[in-house]
């Protein structure tokens, strides 16, 4: 076992082995006007210290609700939990009360949002925002919560901090604003990190950079990540595994690297062919037919069935569970399930 | 912040002159002769009425009235009233009452307002919410002298509380009806204000990253909710100091308020030309003052506006 594991399991009274996030059988839906919006259904995923998770799915994927409800930060009503454990450390924080609940939030478990200008308080300095993680959870004094919060955006590498700690959000730039939300992700040192398309609002320049910061203060500080994503460039030097959701499932988890080489669901299949190549120039880009569906009426079967090329009668009938996935002679590839009932004749396509 | 301060100074000069041209204008040109009717039912001496009218300077064109009339505002002249009794006189005992009533209201609407716009606001669709809007609806609907003739019925002449009238138009606890009354359109809109700000902030973006961090409920509303709502709220209540200083006419008037709502309908029924044109010079000069107070107070509340 890791040291974070070693970590935890001292901070937990007993040892504890288990994974650091397990969601189990998760369940979310969305009471509206024309119905119930069923966003996740019955989700599984788990990470470990120091580990990444790319969680990879269209809008409407349901890969950004499980990721609030993890975070505890979903609107209830209108969302509600029908089902489903989310055990951090073993235990199921569904069952916290509201105190517990918010302590493990920012101290614990931390996010990151898309849009750093909206998601960061307009009206008050960076370095306020910053130090409040240090006065709410530690109870520290301004003075010092300010000193802490230089400190911090030293360590995300904002040029002059010193001096730019009372300045607002909209002063700094996309990739510093950037820079601001993970620096109060990380302010408590959680064990987790949760970062909802960290790099979406940014220029590919920047992109790169942040992703790598955020790659390496995660291995500094050996924490589990989370990257919810819907581009796949972002996501392949730094996850360690990938998890891809449709109408609110998980269709495919695969370490990363095996994924990208031989998918084994259409959709994956569809996702990867649709990046543009550079030998490809001049051929219409390719795109997965038809739109994902309505979350208020999700088609019998597999979801994916209407846009599927490889569907048959039983996909219309039959849900798929999540198959192990293994190869002709029967050897299983570690990590590796799908939930297409094809998912051997998917693996050969090329 | 300097410049920015120094532009909007500059930009009320001419609104200044502007106003205060276009109410002497308007007041002079009135029909009708206001020195013939001091004289009442009896026949004026010809000679009398030129030689009033050469002390306050009707015989001269009106560029030149307004010139002069300029002049000795500068030097803190406000001129003298047909009666003769000094303008400034006139206004020293009428504005005392109308910023007490004024203050009183201005009290009333910012704490009720405020409160019943949170209340309403932090549970949209809830059982006090519904009450809020139906209520503030109701007031916004009601003109305020029904307002006003529903209060003295019933506080006045049914429970007895208070009198009808204002005996004492400097005895600040007989000025609370009449506050409550002048208050209660603005606070109307001050709980409505509040309660749609606080509405939009709650869905923004920054207010999930403040649950994200786990901070208290109490500071999340607080610090990062009502800091960011109040801006417009703000803003209205400071305009509408502005606004209540210029006393109610209509208010002040049924509740016999002696303040300077009162002072300029009388001065505007008699054609007290000196005394209209004096009062309303005050209250632009109160208005320009107030807005600026309120751009400034935005520009502390919003750093993008301040650095803009």
């Amino acid at each position: 076992m890791n040291t974070a594991v070693d970590r935890t399991g001292r901070e937990a009274g007993t040892p504890y082995q288990g994974p650091l996030l397990d969601v189990r059988d998760l369940h979310v839906e969305f009471v509206t006007r024309d119905g119930v919006a069923r966003a996740v259904n019955g989700v599984n995923y788990s990470v470990r210290a120091g580990e990444t998770l790319a969680v990879l799915g269209e809008s409407g994927s349901g890969k950004s609700v499980t990721a609030q409800a993890v975070m505890g930060i979903l609107d209830m009503p209108p969302a509600r939990i029908p089902r489903g454990e989310i055990r951090f450390r073993g235990r199921d924080m569904l069952k916290m009360g509201k105190d517990e609940r918010r302590r493990i939030r920012g101290r614990k478990i931390a996010m990151i949002f898309q849009d750093a200008l909206s998601a960061l308080n307009p009206v008050l300095s960076v370095g306020f925002q910053l130090g409040e993680m240090f006065r709410a959870h530690h109870g520290v004094s301004r003075a010092e919560a300010r000193t802490k919060a230089v400190e911090l955006m030293e360590r995300v590498r904002i040029p002059a901090a010193k001096e730019r700690v009372n300045d607002y959000p909209h002063q700094f730039s996309g990739g510093m604003r950037q820079r601001i939300m993970i620096a109060m992700a990380l302010a408590l040192e959680p064990d987790l990190i949760i970062a909802d398309e960290p790099t979406t609002a940014l220029d590919v320049t920047v992109q790169a950079q942040v992703m790598d910061l955020l790659a390496e203060l995660q291995a500094e500080y050996n924490m589990g990540l989370i990257l919810i994503t819907h581009d796949l460039g972002v996501v392949a030097d730094v996850a360690d595994k990938i998890a891809v959701m449709y109408a609110g499932r998980i269709v495919e988890t695969a370490p990363v690297h095996e994924l990208y080489a031989r998918p084994a669901h259409p959709y994956t299949r569809g996702l990867l062919d649709s990046i543009p190549r550079l030998d490809q120039k001049g051929q219409e880009l390719y795109a997965i037919k038809g739109l994902p569906p309505n979350l208020l009426r999700i088609p019998p079967g597999c979801a994916f069935n209407p846009r599927c090329p490889r569907a048959q009668d039983v996909c219309r009938a039959e849900v798929p569970e999540l198959f192990p996935v293994a190869e002709d002679d029967g050897t299983p590839l570690e990590g590796r399930r799908s939930a297409c009932f094809f998912w051997k004749e998917t693996l050969h396509d090329r | 912040m300097g410049s920015y301060v120094l532009r909007r100074v500059l930009q009320m000069i001419p609104v200044f002159f502007g106003t205060t041209l276009l109410i002497f204008v308007m007041v002079y040109t009135l029909p009708g002769d206001p020195v013939t009717a001091l004289f009442g039912e009896k026949a004026a001496d010809p000679a009398v009425v030129a030689s009033i009218k050469h002390k306050y300077f009707l015989d001269q064109p009106l560029w030149k009235q307004y010139l002069h009339y300029m002049g000795n505002l500068f030097q803190g002249d406000f001129g003298t009233s047909f009666t003769g009794r000094p303008v400034s006189d006139i206004m020293a005992g009428a504005f005392p009452v109308t910023i007490r009533l004024a203050l009183l209201a201005f009290v009333f609407e910012m704490i009720l307002g405020l409160a019943l716009g949170m209340l309403s606001g932090l549970r949209r669709g809830s059982v006090q919410d519904t009450l809020v809007l139906v209520l503030t609806l109701m007031v916004i609907s009601i003109p305020v002298f029904v307002l006003a003739y529903i209060a003295q019925t019933v506080f006045a002449t049914n429970l007895g509380w208070v009198t009808p009238t204002v005996q004492d138009s400097y005895d600040l606890s007989q000025l609370v009806l009449p506050a409550v009354v002048l208050g209660s359109l603005s606070l109307a809109y001050v709980a409505r204000l509040t309660r749609t700000s606080i509405g939009e902030n709650l869905r923004a973006d920054y207010m999930r990253t403040a649950v994200a961090k786990g901070l208290p409920r109490r500071t999340i509303v607080l610090r990062h909710l009502l800091r960011n709502s109040l801006i417009p709220v703000i803003t209205f209540l400071g305009t509408d100091l502005g606004a209540l200083m210029g006393g109610a006419i209509v208010t002040e008037g049924i509740f016999n308020v002696q303040g300077i709502g009162n002072v300029l309908y009388r001065a505007i029924n008699t054609k007290e030309g000196p005394t209209v044109v004096g009062i309303v010079t005050v209250l632009v000069i109160i208005y320009l003052v107030a807005s600026l107070l309120v751009d400034l107070l935005y520009a502390v509340l919003d750093p993008r506006i301040r650095y803009a």
